[in-house]
């Protein structure tokens, strides 16, 4: 039934990576899933610019989504974020909400009518949050096993040393929560930064393995980055039309 | 580098009670643990009372949402996961642990219920509530759908959308819809008074026979020797 379908109407059935959502289940897409992730100050953001600028030039719609821009709850983690007394699994329950509102009214239709979907971050991110506080692996990547398997994800790899600086550069303090303040790692910020990053990127690595990021050397500049992964975002289109 | 807080707090690390009711809106559950918490309170015992969907932090995004008839069976369940876990983190696990006896109107077995009722995955939905500690007595407070929704409708003109499960296209009339829906999470409670161990009360017994029985079931925690020492300390 399924490839009859895919035959018919060039659409592919979708991958969950867990246990998946029922009223989705049959659903065939057209469109792709292209994923970018990476701290914050890693160029994520020019790279989006950049690739959705080329993509439209080729003739491709572009959707650009990203964490944080759910209508249902945007606001609410804000506060919440603010609020120190929030628990960890309330905060990570919360962000699992807002990304399943995007996932379901923005990024699903868009791939049914054919867009190429550009994420900034996706469930990668919330998960190694969740697991260097403390929750469980299993539990978080289950919480996300409602999330289909995009097609390609990209992750920005920024030695945490280059990318203190870089985040200076932008708005000459660090954040609060990109740097662990929350969790004690130091009383130098600085050093908390370090940690913290290392910390996040080790999650990574170990889901590089498991869901097939790849990883792009983010230590250049933006220019040789997009290069890359221009490179290998037409490549990915031409093979799979 | 080492994670903090991974250990799983268990019921051994526990030194209060977790008392839980459930059943469909009309059952009389609400009724039966307001009488529970008068008499443990009487009694000298620290209780704390939470009910489900009450977080103040969370309501007000849930509502916008709840408005709007925005929710996908996906974020409905996580939101309701989301008022949970603030309940659990802030009140439930810490007073437990301190030796509270806590009493839960409608606990994890609420979502197990309703959240695959309106078609989200039953294991995962358990999986996402897997950090939640076993309670010590759940009451299921069992009543024909019929006679719950009569008590639920007396004086009550309108229902609210989810409340009516209008999201599941059951019918387009909402006292239809509300009584195939509540049909539905009575077939999923049943399912469960096994698996999860459930003390079924019959609500449709008199209010005083129904709490003279839950109190018997409870009087056994009660003369537990931990409990007694505990009990002690605080009357000093």
């Amino acid at each position: 039934m399924k490839h009859k379908t895919k035959q018919l109407l060039d659409n592919r059935p979708v991958k969950f990576y867990g246990h998946g959502i029922k009223h989705l289940e049959n659903l065939a897409i057209k469109g792709k899933l292209i994923v970018l992730e990476g701290p914050d100050a890693s160029g994520r953001s020019t790279q989006i610019e950049l690739i959705t600028r080329k993509l439209e030039a080729d003739g491709h719609a572009v959707l650009n989504t990203g964490l944080r821009r759910s209508e249902l709850v945007s606001r609410g983690i804000l506060e919440a974020k603010r609020d120190y007394n929030l628990g960890r699994k309330t905060l990570a329950l919360f962000y699992a909400a807002d990304f399943a509102d995007q996932f379901e009214y923005k990024i699903i239709p868009a791939l049914q009518a054919g867009y190429v979907v550009l994420s900034d971050r996706y469930i990668y991110t919330p998960i190694a949050r969740n697991v260097v506080r403390g929750l469980s692996r299993t539990w978080s990547h289950n919480l996300y096993g409602f999330a289909i398997k995009p097609d390609l994800v990209f992750y920005l790899n920024v030695d945490p040393n280059i990318l203190i600086h870089r985040v200076f550069q932008k708005n000459s303090s660090l954040d609060f929560y990109e740097s662990g303040a929350d969790l004690g790692l130091s009383e130098d910020m600085f050093q908390s930064f370090l940690i913290y990053q290392k910390m996040i990127s080790r999650e990574f690595f170990l889901m590089q393995r498991k869901y097939g990021l790849i990883s792009i050397d983010g230590n250049r500049n933006a220019t040789e980055i997009n290069k890359d992964l221009q490179k290998r975002i037409t490549n990915f289109l031409g093979k799979h039309k | 580098m080492k994670n903090i807080n991974q250990k799983i707090v268990t019921q051994s690390d526990i030194d209060g009670k977790l008392i839980v009711v459930e059943g469909i809106d009309g059952s009389g559950k609400s009724t039966q643990i307001h009488l529970l918490d008068k008499w443990l309170s009487y009694k000298g015992i620290n209780v704390f009372k939470t009910e489900w969907n009450s977080s103040e932090m969370v309501k007000e995004i849930t509502s916008k949402g709840k408005k709007k008839g925005q929710l996908t069976p996906t974020t409905f369940s996580l939101l309701h996961a989301t008022d949970f876990a603030d309940r659990y983190e802030r009140h439930i696990l810490p007073l437990l642990r301190a030796g509270y006896f806590v009493l839960a109107d409608r606990y994890v077995f609420t979502a197990f219920a309703r959240d695959v009722v309106r078609g989200c995955n039953p294991s995962w939905v358990r999986k996402v509530y897997n950090f939640a500690i076993k309670p010590h007595f759940t009451f299921y407070f069992r009543v024909p759908v019929d006679i719950a929704v009569d008590r639920i409708l007396v004086g009550r003109p309108k229902l609210k959308y989810y409340e009516a499960g209008m999201d599941l296209n059951l019918s387009n009339d909402e006292y239809e819809s509300y009584r195939i829906f509540q049909g539905r999470i009575i077939e999923q409670y049943d399912t469960m008074v096994e698996t999860e161990g459930f003390t079924v009360i019959d609500g449709t017994l008199d209010i005083e026979e129904q709490q003279k029985m839950v109190r018997n079931k409870i009087m056994a925690i009660l003369s537990s020797s931990k409990y007694k020492q505990m009990n002690i300390k605080q009357k000093k």
